[in-house]
């Protein structure tokens, strides 16, 4: 049964959304990776861990997955992340995460203004929650942190 | 209580009339913190309206009718909680400045290294931080009484820790995750009877159940206003007055002094002493004026009402499929957390939200009690006298709708 809900609901918890959550893509430990790195919400409790394989002459994405536990924007966005960027080059990557960076904050209309966000653009519906922006922001900034080596724990707080 | 009764009360707080989202407010959150009656609201006003003076300073009028109430809700909390005396109360920020004076003062001068300091695995981090930080300069040694699946504490346990090296007990009375409300009576026997003084945690049960601390025997009791309709910046610290005597000032500055030179400096007397600089005049008034509000609905009636409201809420919840209550202590208070499979808290939170019901979602402020039940959090609804029971109906039936949603 599908009940009636409101606008700003639907526009957060769009079908892609879900979808995602409910079958997240890429959803593994990887055994070959080049580099990982884990993520933590001290707020909420919604943890990950992004696993990369980097190839070709260390340029690009070969493979990346992840492991992790939380709500759904959260979990709906780091699987729609590991589609995105599977098969880029690093500097891609590096240009999409500063868009959806951008998108998160409002600051980039995906309506306005060119950009290579695709389905991410669905994240424009958290505008209405910015308390849940950190859900979405958390895999890309775990995914940035391993890309850079970091060593330890990115936290949202 | 009678519809009418209920009314009256909820017409009381203005802000239980807003809309949220275009819903009625449900307000289901007031572990975090409570609404305020005008009563209150309109004391605070008054102050700074009409009666704005320092206390304890001037010889002014208005410093005198400042000092008078501020001194007048000091003992509003003596009446309340059935202190010695004023010399016990001393007035802190809250409930965590409170302990934090206690494990400073007490902790941190009248205990030995190899001491050992007793917390339960269900405190706030309010009741757990302080000690871990006077143990660490101490040389103190803090340990944990363990509960059980049902959240209650394992008391077996306890026998075994309390040994004659343990010289303080530091529990919550009532759970803010939980809601299991503890056998403190018990507890401060035992403890006592091994020589070791108790703090009890109270800002989750001050609203909710009368506290007589000369009954209890407690040594220390902390709580909050703004979790019992009062302000926010305002708590009490009861303290025996024998045991405040021996404790050196927790903080220095004005107030808190008898006579400063640059050789030497006298403090003093109780509860002064603990009162360093302009204390929270306005927020003081309006716990006093809590505390007569409290006072003139009654705990038999608070109590009826919220076991009513309590018991309801587990009863609906239990039949939400996928929803597991965490808390199920024999003796627990309107407190109702739980899980939902496969939704989790915060998806849950935003959408009763967009109902216009007011819950809290995370940790509490309490992880080993998440940590316990191996949940990164939980969804809690935390009821007061001003709710009802179709409050309790609409929540169950947005959980429901949730489910719909999401799965």
């Amino acid at each position: 049964m599908k009940v009636e809900s409101n606008k700003e609901m639907a526009e957060l918890y769009q079908a892609v959304i879900l979808d995602h959550y409910k079958n997240p893509r890429n959803f593994r430990k990887m055994d070959e990776q080049t580099c990982s790195h884990q993520g933590f919400n001290p707020l909420c409790g919604d943890r990950l861990e992004v696993y990369l394989k980097i190839g070709q002459g260390n340029s690009t994405i070969e493979d990346i997955s992840f492991e992790g536990e939380g709500c759904a924007i959260f979990k709906a966005s780091a699987s729609l992340m590991t589609e995105a960027l599977k098969g880029k080059n690093i500097a891609a990557a590096e240009q999409l995460f500063e868009e959806f960076r951008r998108l998160l904050l409002k600051q980039l209309d995906p309506d306005r203004e060119p950009h290579h966000l695709g389905k991410l653009k669905v994240f424009s519906g958290i505008w209405q929650f910015p308390v849940r922006t950190k859900c979405a922001s958390l895999a890309w900034h775990t995914m940035k942190a391993a890309l850079e080596g970091k060593t330890g724990q990115t936290k949202t707080e | 209580m009678k519809e009418a009764e209920l009314n009256r009360i909820r017409a009381d707080f203005p802000n239980l009339g807003c809309q949220v989202h275009g819903h009625p407010l449900a307000y289901l959150d007031n572990a975090a913190t409570t609404m305020k009656p005008r009563q209150v609201i309109e004391a605070i006003t008054n102050h700074y309206r009409a009666e704005t003076a320092n206390v304890h300073r001037g010889l002014h009028h208005l410093s005198v009718l400042a000092t008078k109430k501020y001194e007048g809700a000091r003992e509003k909390v003596v009446r309340f909680i059935n202190a010695g005396s004023e010399q016990e109360i001393i007035f802190t920020r809250g409930t965590t400045e409170a302990i934090n004076l206690a494990a400073s003062s007490y902790g941190g001068h009248l205990l030995k290294p190899g001491d050992e300091i007793l917390v339960s695995q269900m405190e706030h981090h309010s009741n757990i931080v302080p000690w871990q930080l006077v143990c660490q300069s101490r040389g103190l040694r803090l340990k944990v009484i363990p509960m059980d699946e049902s959240g209650q504490l394992r008391l077996d346990r306890f026998r075994e820790l309390l040994t004659e090296r343990v010289r303080l007990v530091a529990l919550v009375y009532t759970s803010n995750a939980l809601g299991t409300i503890n056998p403190v009576e018990q507890i401060i026997e035992e403890a006592h009877g091994m020589g070791a003084v108790v703090l009890l945690d109270a800002a989750q049960t001050i609203a909710h159940l009368e506290v007589d601390v000369q009954e209890l025997d407690c040594d220390f009791l902390a709580f909050s206003g703004h979790k019992m309709f009062g302000p926010t910046g305002i708590g009490v610290l009861y303290g025996k007055e024998n045991l405040l005597e021996q404790m050196p000032p927790y903080q220095g500055g004005g107030e808190m002094i008898s006579q400063v030179t640059f050789a030497k400096t006298t403090y003093n007397a109780l509860p002064y002493k603990f009162e360093a600089g302009t204390p929270p005049i306005a927020q003081a008034i309006g716990l006093g004026a809590a505390i007569d509000y409290i006072e003139s609905i009654g705990f038999a009636q608070i109590s009826e009402h919220e076991e009513l409201l309590r018991v309801h809420a587990s009863a609906q919840l239990a039949r939400i499929p996928g929803l597991r209550i965490i808390g199920t202590a024999a003796r627990k208070a309107a407190i109702c957390a739980f899980s939902l499979e496969e939704i989790h808290p915060h998806d849950l939170g935003t959408f009763l939200d967009q109902r216009g019901i007011a819950v809290r979602t995370g940790h509490h402020c309490a992880q080993p009690v998440l940590d316990f039940f191996g949940l990164p959090a939980t969804t809690r609804a935390s009821f007061s006298v001003y709710n009802s029971l179709q409050e309790v109906d609409l929540l169950a039936a947005a959980i429901e709708e949730a489910r719909s949603f999401f799965l």
